[in-house]
């Protein structure tokens, strides 16, 4: 059993982590404050071929496997939560089209998402069906060639961004109330009918642009039908099954940097004659922190592994995400009591990565969605 | 326009240091990184070669784990890579680097060498000046500024009180210093060019060097002792009697801050 990384994915970490320190570190407060896009962190992101990097070389992409894409994504969430979610989710989408598309949507969508230029969306939630994912009732209806999309999805990222250029909707295309025919189909931004929202003001992910988005007769060729018509639903479980390896790697990324903060600020506070290091309830908490972001990792790690070497991996991806998720938060609770009242005020770090753990733990599949998908994956 | 970079691999300006009974630098342990000035070199190399045209490669006197620099200076764009190593080379002061170096660009095609500076590990600044002797070139150092024309190039010289003009032919030998130039980072694409590039590997006898002129055998300089840096002192303290902005610009300026 070999746990080192070779050396092309070190070679990555280090570009990643390099990245993210001279690029992201020295801005993420400010855009968190502004609520704001920070756009020119993911052009250049696009440059050095991270935001691509998951396609297929031939459509200029990098062709890395997804354990890569975890630990670029892992790098980037240290410093900075909301581009390491939008790192991991555009992989997991523009997948869809990798793995489903048409030779046609390959070479239109491929190429610009290869090298970094656009960010596609997910489009699966909507406000009357969120872990019911089923519940959806968004429609769209095949008249004279072309898809008529009605309907409202909800906390989607990244769909309204200068470099957005499209979304993946799951919509009903036949079948009864009780067997719904749902297939995935691919919306251009700027297509008439494409409605965005305002950004939500959240607590936390400050600077990832989220919001609701509506359809009203948003009218696209039948062509952007992705995949089979009717296998919509089974193509978004699979690339969710993707997705929750990436977000268990932001997981594991907010979780070391809540460990670091709190080593940093505990070697240099003192309190009653001592660094807070010294302190034995301290150096407690740091060592439960530190074991619990080193098993989170290996089991995201493990996950992605199996999914790379083409083995079944549903459970794991699911538990990884559980448990890293759950790190997550309690970590950054901790990193918080660590650093006591300082921890309360926003010109400490800590204080933003504790606004941005909770969401973990819910989007991409609640905790107990992921112990449903465990305990069928177990046989239940 | 062909370029050969001189790169060398430092021990991790982040770690502890210390010194071995040879009173030689402890690197067993320590992780390696490109030395950072060296950065700024290739940088400066890709750059020419974008605008002249040519080959840039990339030259590094190490042991095997010298690779993992060259592979970084490929990963920027680099095309080519020579590895000189050589068991014999341990212990090896700035001459024999000098001397081993100019040896190995001697078996390569180039019209301009490139370093960094100065090394962060033993911060000599001499190896550059080394090379241009041994292979009796012109030489431009603290170069902050580089213009490369046909069959001449010209720089920036940095001083305390400025800057001279420094022009000569090529061949040439330039060390760059940081701030010439932003590195650009190592793409993903070259990432994975650097798994594939092969890099050449050359012994001291390929290049025909006398191992008995290198190493801590033909070392010419020889660490004596040493002592611990002396613990901080207390500061200066500044009364404002409404000229402390006054006194502490004078002060900055005595330390060449500003």
């Amino acid at each position: 059993m070999d746990f080192d990384l070779t050396p092309e994915q070190q070679a990555l970490r280090q570009l990643a982590r390099d990245f993210a320190q001279k690029e992201i570190a020295p801005v993420a407060a400010e855009y968190d404050e502004r609520e704001e896009f920070p756009l020119p962190v993911f052009r250049k992101l696009g440059e050095v071929g991270i935001l691509g990097m998951v396609f297929p070389p031939e459509y200029g992409g990098g062709g890395s496997d997804l354990l890569s894409l975890a630990i670029v994504t892992e790098e980037l969430s240290v410093v900075d939560v909301p581009v390491g979610v939008s790192e991991s989710v555009n992989g997991m989408v523009g997948s869809i089209i990798t793995f489903f598309g048409t030779q046609q949507q390959k070479e239109e969508w491929l190429r610009p998402l290869g090298k970094g230029r656009i960010l596609c969306s997910f489009g699966l939630t909507e406000p009357g069906a969120g872990s019911d994912s089923m519940a959806l009732s968004t429609r769209a209806d095949l008249e004279d060639g072309n898809w008529v999309i009605n309907g409202t999805k909800s906390f989607i990222t990244h769909a309204g961004t200068p470099m957005s250029g499209l979304i993946i909707i799951a919509a009903v295309t036949g079948g009864s109330k009780e067997r719904k025919e749902i297939s995935c189909i691919l919306v251009p931004n700027g297509t008439p009918g494409y409605n965005l929202a305002r950004p939500y003001r959240k607590v936390g992910w400050r600077s990832s642009d989220t919001r609701e988005i509506s359809f009203a007769d948003c009218t696209v060729p039948e062509s952007n039908l992705v995949g089979q018509r009717g296998k919509g639903f089974h193509q978004f479980m699979t690339v969710l099954d993707w997705g929750r390896i990436g977000i268990g790697a932001v997981a594991v990324g907010l979780a070391r940097g809540c460990l670091e903060l709190s080593l940093q600020h505990a070697q240099n506070r003192v309190q009653f004659g001592v660094t807070l290091c010294k302190h034995q309830a301290i150096q407690f908490k740091l060592a439960e922190m530190a074991t619990n972001v080193e098993a989170a990792r290996m089991m995201v790690h493990k996950a992605a592994y199996l999914q790379t070497v083409g083995r079944p991996f549903v459970k794991e991806s699911s538990m990884a995400k559980l448990f890293a998720s759950e790190v997550a938060v309690k970590t950054a609770e901790e990193g918080v009591q660590i650093h006591g009242g300082y921890g309360y005020i926003e010109e400490y770090p800590i204080a933003r990565l504790y606004r941005n753990s909770k969401i973990l733990t819910i989007g991409e599949g609640t905790s107990e969605v992921q112990k449903m998908v465990i305990a069928r994956q177990l046989g239940c | 326009m062909n370029i050969v970079v001189c790169i060398k691999q430092v021990p991790d300006t982040a770690a502890e240091k210390k010194l071995n009974a040879d009173l030689r630098l402890e690197r067993t342990g320590i992780e390696n990184i490109p030395n950072p000035f060296d950065e700024y070199a290739i940088e400066e190399a890709l750059k020419v070669k974008e605008a002249k045209g040519g080959t840039v490669t990339a030259l590094c006197m190490a042991p095997e784990t010298g690779k993992e620099a060259l592979r970084k200076a490929i990963a920027m764009g680099v095309e080519k890579a020579v590895l000189v190593t050589d068991p014999k080379l341990t212990g090896s002061d700035a001459w024999a680097t000098s001397y081993v170096l100019s040896q190995a660009i001697k078996k390569l095609e180039f019209d301009l060498v490139l370093f960094g500076m100065q090394s962060t590990d033993a911060t000599t600044g001499l190896v550059a000046s080394g090379v241009a002797e041994f292979l009796g070139l012109p030489q431009h150092t603290y170069t902050g500024k580089l213009d490369v024309g046909d069959g001449q190039v010209t720089s920036q010289r940095q001083t305390e009180g400025g800057y001279d003009v420094v022009n000569s032919s090529t061949p040439a030998v330039v060390a760059v210093v940081k701030g010439i130039n932003e590195p650009r980072y190592p793409s993903l694409k070259g990432i994975m060019q650097a798994k594939r590039t092969e890099i050449t590997v050359w012994s001291l006898s390929d290049i025909g060097v006398d191992p008995s002129e290198v190493g801590t055998a033909g070392a010419k300089e020889k660490v004596v002792s040493f002592s611990p840096r002396e613990p901080r002192k207390g500061g200066q303290v500044v009364q404002d009697e409404g000229d402390a902005a006054t006194k502490i610009a004078e002060f900055l300026t005595f330390k060449k801050v500003l």
